[in-house]
């Protein structure tokens, strides 16, 4: 049953615009993603993570849960970014899991808003300026937590999530939540794109 | 030796791994000229002992940090409906066999198997058809599945963030 555990992280990443420097310089990315067991949407956000610029550092990234999986794609994957290039600041962090693969409605809910509890601690400590997500679970206090930051003007955080190649006629359950929460809300198959006008398909992005 | 790859991801798959051993199924393989046949079972309950399988040289386990090199060295794979499991014998440039297990319940994954199977990237079954499709199987209809390119979505957030 463990194994059925949706286990999600989370990444910040911060964006250094040369032009501004030092001012409003910094700015924290903020990616979520969902590693269940199968460890492909790691797999995916990690594959997106390597494509952005080295601006976007120091990366936080929140691991829901005790999931060494993860945490080892990520330190796997930072260590050959460390390689290449400067920016290379991370953190991991963790927060309990919003909710489990079948799990019960009103119980997902509780235990979202337990989860909550870290999320919004977290967001309003590191404020990022982007939130990255693409999958279920943790994606959803942590942004709702940036819409929080911003509600009460505290900062604007952009929401994007990337929906998994996984998603080819139906949206998940946490990206039909963040549709119409998001900023920027990728698809990467044409009928969805079809189904959900406002989404953003630049084809298969992983 | 031409190899057949089964992997079945992280999850359970125990009727594959038992129709694949069947001397059925292996005799079909043989005929197709595969020598030698790899399981990754995952969490299945099913792990066949090495070389239980008569006329065909078998291997089994159940997970490793990378299937990588299992995926590189075999000249089919046939997979569980996982995103993981296809995008990586797809990515590695493999025919790529989908057996569908029709007894998980709401199992978003098909989407992606019936889309790439639309777009001629793998061919489908399920156990019961197993045997039949190595039999009749045409691989080469499969057309290359190219990779993503993330670079699109860096350019994207790039602008719209006003990063240089």
């Amino acid at each position: 049953m463990g194994l059925l555990v949706h286990r999600s992280f989370c990444i910040f990443a911060s964006v250094y615009s040369g032009e501004l420097k030092c001012l409003a310089a910094v700015v924290d990315v903020f990616v979520k993603t969902s590693s269940d067991v199968s460890g492909g949407h790691t797999t995916e956000i990690l594959r997106l993570v390597e494509s952005l610029s080295g601006t976007y550092s120091p990366r936080h990234y929140v691991i829901a849960d005790t999931d060494k999986m993860s945490e080892e794609k990520i330190l796997t994957f930072e260590k050959s970014r460390a390689c290449s290039g400067p920016n290379s600041q991370f953190t991991i962090c963790r927060i309990p899991r919003s909710r489990e693969v079948h799990q019960s409605w009103s119980s997902s809910v509780a235990s979202t808003l337990k989860a909550m509890q870290y999320s919004l601690p977290l967001m309003f400590r590191v404020r990022p300026d982007l939130v990255l997500c693409n999958g279920p679970g943790t994606c959803v206090p942590v942004c709702a937590a940036g819409l929080l930051l911003g509600l009460l003007g505290i900062k604007k955080v952009l929401l994007v999530y990337v929906e998994s190649i996984c998603r080819v006629q139906t949206l998940s359950l946490t990206g039909k939540i963040l549709y119409p929460l998001s900023d920027f809300f990728f698809v990467q198959w044409s009928s969805l794109k079809d189904r959900y006008p406002k989404s953003l398909f630049l084809g298969r992005i992983v | 030796m031409k190899t057949v790859f089964v992997t079945v991801g992280t999850t359970s798959f125990d009727e594959l791994i038992e129709t694949v051993t069947t001397s059925e199924t292996v005799q079909a393989i043989k005929a197709r000229g595969y020598e030698r046949l790899v399981l990754q079972v995952g969490r299945g309950s099913v792990l066949p002992a090495a070389d239980s399988c008569p006329h065909i040289t078998l291997e089994a386990f159940r997970f490793k940090d990378s299937i990588a090199e299992d995926v590189k060295q075999a000249d089919l794979v046939i997979s569980h409906a996982g995103a993981g499991s296809c995008l990586e014998a797809m990515g590695a440039g493999k025919s790529l066999l989908v057996v569908v297990n029709d007894k998980l319940m709401n199992n978003h994954q098909l989407e992606l198997a019936q889309r790439l199977h639309q777009d001629s990237h793998l061919l489908y079954c399920t156990c019961s058809t197993l045997t039949e499709t190595l039999r009749t199987m045409d691989l080469s209809v499969l057309q290359p599945f190219l990779p993503g390119q993330p670079e699109k979505f860096a350019n994207f957030l790039d602008n719209a963030l006003g990063v240089q």
